[in-house]
């Protein structure tokens, strides 16, 4: 093959613009093989909110609800667990709820619209197990003694009866409380919020 | 009969080198003498990643890949399907033999300076080998859909929600649901019986191939082409085959005494092998007590508990996953981090064998304390562990060129 006569900037611009063109095929091929693992319409349908009648919880219970394949603890709090909520102030890593775990109608003191309910997700926020709740006052070893909460049996991590981790365990920030509004004094709506339905 | 035969082979072998590959490859490759027991380790990887592929393929025909069906169908296997239980232990095994081989593999090409130059592409191609499988690993233990299957599998994919910014997005997306379903479950099916098997293979074959174009390490760490006899060939080399095929077999039959005896008497191993949460179907709201990964793991595993404190506004759990990838990271750049004068340990100063034994045994503590469930103690120890698991790389340039080695002989010693 002669050499002769090539014109090397045509060249340039022709092995550039195929290069071009082929890379934009190539992503544009990446697009639905990376697209095809988000979730499905059948499991955004299964992700739907829930309904839940909370009369049917008895004060101090708690309850488990499943949402989206997790599960949504309710635990119906009377004052004297609302008592302890106070209690544990002193030991929580971010006890007034500035990490962005909740709605905007969940941060406050209790991290709920109701004191009575705490609506959280029962995700450790460390890596994912589902913590216990362990009311019992001393029932877990705990610096100033332990008031009630959920401790999660995997890595060791405690939040307090309002969701709130304490200092010192491997779980960096609160429980989180899922989008949830009440439809009626006692029916809620989990997976929704009030403002956007 | 012999005329036909050479007749066909020469027809083939014009149009396909056959014949220059064989001796390129076998009968022609020369391997240094003086190999010892720890050079076993490549060939029995081989034997190993071909039991997991036999079993395994014949595995997924009778496997049922939905979540309602995956858990009942390997009791099934176990149970019903004729020599079904075999050929799952032969799996389940292989893949810890699989670590046990490939770890061992690894220590020797450490102990004797295996990745130096000019092998750095062995070692390299060797470490991609190593990732797919762990990935494998990983992907094949979710399958029988178990409690550990299930938790084990929301541990590790949650870890990339640690990752700032994108992390939420890339957890579901990887999971393909809301939390970890069936939809999960068939996509690392997918990748762990077709995708990654393809990878793997392609990279044993180029770990290979570029092994061959460089030769092989030996003990001694020295470079037998240096030392040729008048016709070319290296005066401490054999012939691969038949030397060292007929002299691996003996090796290949110890090995399978051992893996046999697993099969048969302890295919669990304790709870280490497979894991008796396992025995329980997965239920997504009832976590296990204690969540431990497969042994293999856990040396990683513990150096991602032992990070407890946020750093720079990040999370615990985004620097923990840093420090577990950056303990494997490391590894591919050991190449470059021995400065020593000589290859391998025998010649290498008091600091080196030092520092290596400091190493195994940082390893191994871990592997103990990733397995069991930590407490304020453990976690102390575990850093510890870490940090000296990252000093023996770390300090690495420093102290292989600063200690006196000892002086290379010219020809291998016996």
């Amino acid at each position: 093959m002669t050499t002769d006569n090539v014109n090397a900037n045509r060249r340039r611009f022709l092995i550039g613009a195929t290069s071009a063109v082929g890379a934009a095929g190539a992503v544009g091929i990446a697009v639905p093989f990376v697209a095809s693992w988000l979730p499905s319409a059948k499991a955004k349908a299964a992700g739907a909110p829930v309904k839940y009648n909370l009369s049917k919880i008895e004060p101090g219970a708690m309850v488990t609800v499943e949402w989206r394949g997790k599960p949504v603890f309710i635990l119906r709090r009377t004052s004297e667990i609302l008592e302890t909520v106070t209690q544990s102030e002193g030991f929580l890593s971010d006890p007034t709820s500035e990490r962005p775990q909740q709605p905007a109608y969940a941060k406050n003191e209790y991290r709920s619209i109701k004191d009575e309910y705490l609506i959280v997700l029962g995700v450790c926020t460390h890596l994912g197990c589902a913590p216990k709740h362990r009311p019992e006052p001393g029932s877990v070893e705990s610096e100033g003694g332990w008031v009630g909460g959920f401790f999660c049996p995997c890595h060791g991590s405690k939040f307090d009866l309002a969701g709130r981790v304490y200092k010192g365990v491997p779980a960096p920030s609160n429980l989180a409380v899922p989008p949830h509004q009440y439809l009626s004094d006692t029916v809620v709506l989990i997976g929704e919020d009030g403002e956007s339905a | 009969m012999n005329k036909m035969f050479s007749g066909l082979l020469g027809w083939v072998d014009d149009r396909m080198p056959v014949v220059s590959t064989w001796e390129k490859h076998l009968s022609k490759y020369y391997a240094p003498k003086n190999f010892n027991v720890w050079y076993i380790f490549g060939v029995l990887s081989m034997l190993v990643l071909v039991n997991q592929l036999l079993t395994g393929v014949w595995l997924t025909m009778s496997f049922d890949t939905s979540a309602e069906g995956a858990f009942a169908s390997v009791e099934y296997i176990m149970r019903d399907v004729e020599y079904g239980w075999i050929i799952r232990y032969m799996h389940s095994t292989g893949a810890s033999a699989f670590f046990i081989v490939v770890y061992l593999h690894m220590f020797r090409a450490m102990l004797y300076g295996s990745y130096r130059k000019p092998r750095e592409l062995v070692w390299l191609i060797g470490m991609a080998i190593y990732l797919v499988l762990m990935a494998e690993g990983f992907m094949g233990y979710v399958l029988p859909w178990g409690q550990m299957s299930y938790w084990g599998a929301q541990v590790i994919v949650s870890l990339f929600g640690a990752i700032p910014v994108v992390g939420d997005a890339l957890v579901e997306w990887i999971r393909g649901d809301f939390l970890i379903s069936g939809i999960t479950m068939n996509r690392f099916f997918a990748l762990h019986v077709i995708a990654l098997p393809l990878v793997l293979v392609m990279l044993v074959f180029l770990h290979i191939v570029a092994l061959h174009e460089v030769g092989s390490n030996n003990p001694d760490g020295i470079d037998i082409k240096k030392n040729k006899d008048a016709n070319g060939i290296p005066r401490d080399g054999i012939p691969f085959h038949p030397y060292y095929t007929v002299h691996d077999i003996f090796g290949v039959a110890v090995f399978l005494f051992v893996f046999c005896t697993v099969i048969f008497f302890f295919p669990e191993m304790g709870g280490y092998f497979l894991e008796h949460a396992n025995f329980e179907e997965a239920n997504n709201l009832k976590t296990p007590e204690h969540i431990a990964p497969v042994w293999y793991f856990t040396p990683f595993y513990a150096m991602l508990r032992a990070v407890t404190s946020p750093f720079l506004g990040l999370d615990a759990k985004f620097w923990g996953l840093v420090v577990m990838g950056g303990a494997i990271a490391i590894l591919f750049v050991l190449p470059w981090l021995d400065r020593s004068a000589v290859k391998s340990i025998r010649y290498k100063g008091w600091i080196s064998k030092v520092a290596l034994l400091i190493f195994v045994i940082s390893f191994v503590v871990l592997g103990y304390l990733g397995a069991i469930s930590s407490t304020p103690g453990r976690t102390t120890a575990a850093q510890i562990f870490t940090l000296l698991y990252f000093l023996y790389f770390l300090l690495m340039p420093i102290y292989t060129r600063l200690e006196k080695t000892k002086p290379v002989p010219e020809r291998v010693t016996s």
